[in-house]
């Protein structure tokens, strides 16, 4: 692939602190490779910025390879920007064309609050973990790994949801600011296995009960979560979440 | 002339026969009660698979764990980014494989230069790793029976490798992740994101906390404890390019030594041999492509010089599989530091494909031909997406380009057999220390190290060190924690007074360069000699010229890269003593002065079988070298070969 150079305009959300009001700054940048990544642009804005005496711009990142899902950025009103399965980090400006302006704004949600700049706490996620989001083996209990048998393809399904990268783009998509897909994907995935069984019905109405409390928005099933997930979470996850929560809600000894 | 302490380190070693060290140790060791367990706090840096697992281990013992990140959640360490595997000695292939044999692969493939007993520990607990990953819900690969899928890796001839998909990292990172999540819910772990460490605190002469900053407020945070445990990972990053995650770092583990823990071992760092190519001076970071994608992808490069047709155009009677003509028994299985020597020389010799001739190719055209596209995407899908991704080509269609990258560091703070380093209280896990790896890390090993010493070696030896030794309470306004706190401002202080000229990252592509280039791959002493000069010019440089703009007391994430590559500079340094000293060429670390005939690495066993650990001794003296030796009492260290 050949290589271009860009001039683009870019408007970013720039906001000093939690409680300080924030507005769009307009920079201009040119010479723009194409074979660079979004962030690596965003990095030449920043050295453009020291340069200038300007503070440069936050914005959390940190694998720039797609998995550790701290990337973030709403681009173009996109989250992740305009590729399907695709993060921030892993976009590229072959993506763009000379002369495009580049809105770049935070993750719109008010359970993610901005810290600064495109910087959002996301600290949310960890507390739904935390309400259920696992199955409470203590180290040294397990059998051989081979006494629990689960069907390849019964497995894969567990995988399909196992692989949320916990970024949010899923919120930042939603026009309710609904969790539904990051918490379906955890409850999907230990529901299909046999390991996730003796707490299933406890850990679907807690996980669901802490996402409520933070504040997230309620599921309407427009999707835009699917088509913003980085990794390809599918919303039947939701649909199987939505059938574990039922289910518990009969069910439950509590 | 290197300055040498005159006694020699202990590793703490138990006595009698290999097999039965660990259990007779572990009776050995002092225990805690369980109603006591509770009175002692535990402090862990780092929530990657050593920090996590171990987090969530000593919680559900009892104690009382703070764990801190410098990631806005602990999911995010960059364990998560391990790709292939993790091994473990199940024999569920029926393979020939054993205890035994991943203890002589590990200790071969760490050319003889790590400690016999840990590695054999580690082979030992590998089986309990998979059994607890299991159990915690992780989704490994399975058969359509239900059983555990397996497959080979790099430097090895049996299969033990567990994988989920080509997520593996993410996975067990999440198991352990959860784990201790799950203990932050019942209240035994307190999590402590967006901080990172700056200082540790020493209270006669025991480690009792840490000074952190707030990442979020710019406030500096007293902690103390009964006990310190890094798991802060590897020091990649003193090159600029690596498949690090962005904000991997040294500091945590540099301002212990800067309080007296020894450091080990610097110069092994790996270079992988799979990584896709630089392919500007913008590069941010590098991407590894799994070591798994050797199993059916083929190595090579066109026979001529400078041949730039397109590869589907070169048939194969001009293609050299250099790995397989170089290593029949192994092929393109070669492991990783051999692989990565054998594309450099390729590379020099003018035969390398690309713009930049820096790059090998990694074919998938037979394997294709053999097994059908729909085998080779269920298996390495997400990687020639991302492949995709990056470089814009298809290597379902075309070869992918690669070049070895670094990726792994094996040297980390010193640890004696219970991973406590030299100051009492202090223990180091995982990718921070150096114990298990030796001169090289195979393959899938890695996960293995890390969770095996989190959830089955900390939970062990740490009680021996709070059952048997006094710790009286200490208050954040102990002199110690306040003079740590205070240097912990200073050095803030000092890097935004400054307002040089220069942003801190052209400091540190300046840096990763010359290490690269003189530090690399291949040594040699020229090279080294100047390259310490360079180092401690680059670094006068730094102090007198970096812009650091904004403030202290703010989310400012210049002044934290700031932070980083000042140490990094001082680091760097001690890693080249280390290579310049280490007049022989093991495993990641080759020297040009020492090699075969055949260009193959010549180890001096006479002169070098010792883990070389180093004191501070300030900025400006030279360090003293530690020497702990190498005894090997069951396996015969003999000349690697893979051929």
């Amino acid at each position: 692939m050949s290589n271009h150079l860009l001039n683009l305009n870019l408007r970013v959300w720039r906001q000093s602190g939690p409680n300080d009001e924030g507005s769009f700054k307009t920079y201009r940048l040119s010479g723009v490779s194409t074979h660079m990544s979004f962030l690596e642009m965003l990095d030449v804005l920043n050295e453009q910025l020291i340069v200038q005496g300007e503070e440069p711009v936050a914005f959390d990142h940190d694998c720039r390879e797609g998995i550790c899902g701290m990337c973030s950025l709403m681009i173009n009103g996109q989250a992740h920007g305009p590729d399907n399965a695709t993060t921030t980090c892993q976009l590229h400006m072959r993506r763009f064309s000379d002369g495009d302006t580049v809105t770049i704004e935070p993750w719109r949600a008010s359970a993610f609050p901005v810290l600064r700049d495109l910087v959002v706490d996301r600290s949310a996620f960890d507390r739904i973990i935390a309400a259920g989001g696992f199955v409470s083996v203590n180290t040294g209990n397990a059998p051989d790994g081979n006494a629990i048998l689960v069907p390849g393809v019964r497995q894969e399904v567990a995988m399909d949801g196992a692989a949320c990268i916990g970024c949010g783009a899923c919120v930042a998509a939603c026009k309710n600011a609904s969790a539904m897909l990051f918490v379906s994907a955890k409850v999907s995935q230990l529901a299909v296995l046999p390991q996730g069984h003796p707490e299933r019905n406890a850990r679907v109405l807690n996980m669901v009960a802490q996402m409520d409390k933070e504040g997230f928005g309620s599921c309407t099933n427009t999707s835009e979560c699917e088509a913003a997930c980085p990794a390809e979470v599918s919303v039947s996850h939701i649909a199987r979440l939505n059938r574990e929560y039922l289910r518990a809600s009969i069910l439950a000894e509590n | 002339m290197v300055r040498v302490a005159s006694d020699t380190l202990n590793s703490r070693v138990p006595d009698g026969p290999l097999q039965q060290k660990w259990d007779k140790h572990r009776f050995d060791l002092k225990l805690v009660n369980p109603a006591n367990k509770r009175k002692f706090t535990v402090i862990v840096v780092g929530t990657g698979l050593a920090g996590g697992s171990a987090a969530a281990s000593m919680a559900e013992l009892g104690y009382n764990v703070k764990a801190f990140c410098f990631q806005d959640s602990p999911r995010r360490a960059h364990s998560i980014a391990a790709q292939g595997g993790i091994n473990a000695a199940k024999n569920y292939q029926n393979d020939g494989d054993s205890v035994w044999r991943l203890f002589y692969d590990t200790l071969k493939g760490g050319d003889y230069r790590a400690r016999e007993a840990n590695v054999h520990r580690l082979a030992q607990v590998s089986t309990s790793i998979i059994d607890q990953c299991v159990s915690q819900g992780v989704p490994f690969a399975r058969e359509y029976g239900g059983t555990l899928a397996n497959r080979s890796f790099g430097g090895a001839q049996v299969s033990r490798t567990f994988y989920c998909r080509g997520q593996t990292g993410q996975q067990l990172l999440l198991g352990a992740y959860q784990a201790m999540m799950r203990q932050v819910g019942t209240g035994k772990v307190k999590l402590f994101a967006r901080r990172e460490m700056l200082e540790l605190i020493v209270v006669d002469g025991v480690a009792r906390g840490i000074v952190v900053r707030n990442l979020t407020t710019g406030q500096l945070e007293t902690h103390t404890a009964d006990a310190v445990v890094l798991c802060t990972g590897g020091y990649g990053n003193v090159y600029y390019l690596s498949t690090m995650a962005k904000g991997c770092n040294v500091t945590a583990a540099w301002r212990c030594a800067r309080k007296g823990a020894l450091f080990a071992n610097p110069c092994y760092t790996q270079i992988h041999p799979t990584c896709i190519p630089v392919s500007g001076d913008y590069q941010s970071k590098l991407t590894l492509m799994s070591e798994s994608l050797r199993n059916d992808g083929r190595v090579w490069v066109p026979m001529a010089k400078g041949d730039k047709r397109s590869p589907d155009q070169i048939p194969d009677a001009e293609r050299d599989y250099y790995l397989e003509r170089r290593y029949p028994s192994f092929g393109n299985l070669a492991p990783r530091d051999i692989s990565s020597r054998a594309a450099k020389e390729r590379c020099d010799a003018g035969n390398g494909v690309g713009d930049s001739g820096l790059a090998v190719f990694l074919d998938f055209r037979d394997a294709i031909k053999r097994d059908g596209e729909d085998v080779i995407r269920k298996k390495y899908g997400n990687l020639f997406h991302m492949y995709n991704k990056i470089t814009a080509e298809d290597p379902y269609k075309q070869p992918m380009r690669i070049f070895p990258a670094v990726h792994y560091t094996m040297g980390g703070l010193w640890v004696d057999y219970n991973l406590m380093s030299n100051v009492p209280g202090l223990y180091v896990l995982g990718e921070a220390n150096f114990s298990d790896h030796g001169a090289n890390r195979l393959g899938a090993s890695a996960l293995m190290q890390g969770l095996s010493d989190g959830y089955f070696v900390l939970p062990y030896t740490i009680g021996d060190h709070l059952a048997t030794t006094k710790l009286d309470k200490i208050r954040d306004d102990h002199p110690a924690c306040m003079q740590a706190m205070q240097e912990a401002q200073n050095r803030i202080n000092k890097l935004i007074a400054v307002q040089g000229k220069r942003s801190v990252d052209s400091f540190h592509r300046e840096l990763g360069l010359l290490m690269w280039d003189q530090c690399g791959m291949a040594r040699n002493r020229k090279g080294l000699t100047e390259a310490i000069d360079r180092i401690r010019g680059l670094r006068d440089e730094y102090w007198r010229d970096v812009r650091v703009l904004g403030s202290g007391t703010t989310l400012n994430q210049s002044l934290e890269k700031a932070g980083r590559v000042a140490d990094f500079m001082e680091f760097a340094e001690l890693l080249a003593t280390d290579a310049l000293h280490r007049e022989e060429s093991c495993g990641g670390h080759f020297r040009e002065e020492y090699q075969t005939e055949e260009g193959e690495a010549a180890r001096n066993d006479a002169d070098f079988s010792y883990v070389g650990a180093w004191e501070y001794r300030g900025t400006e003296q030279e360090p003293i070298l530690h020497k702990e030796p190498l005894v090997f009492e069951n396996v015969k260290p003999s000349t690697r070969s893979y051929k």
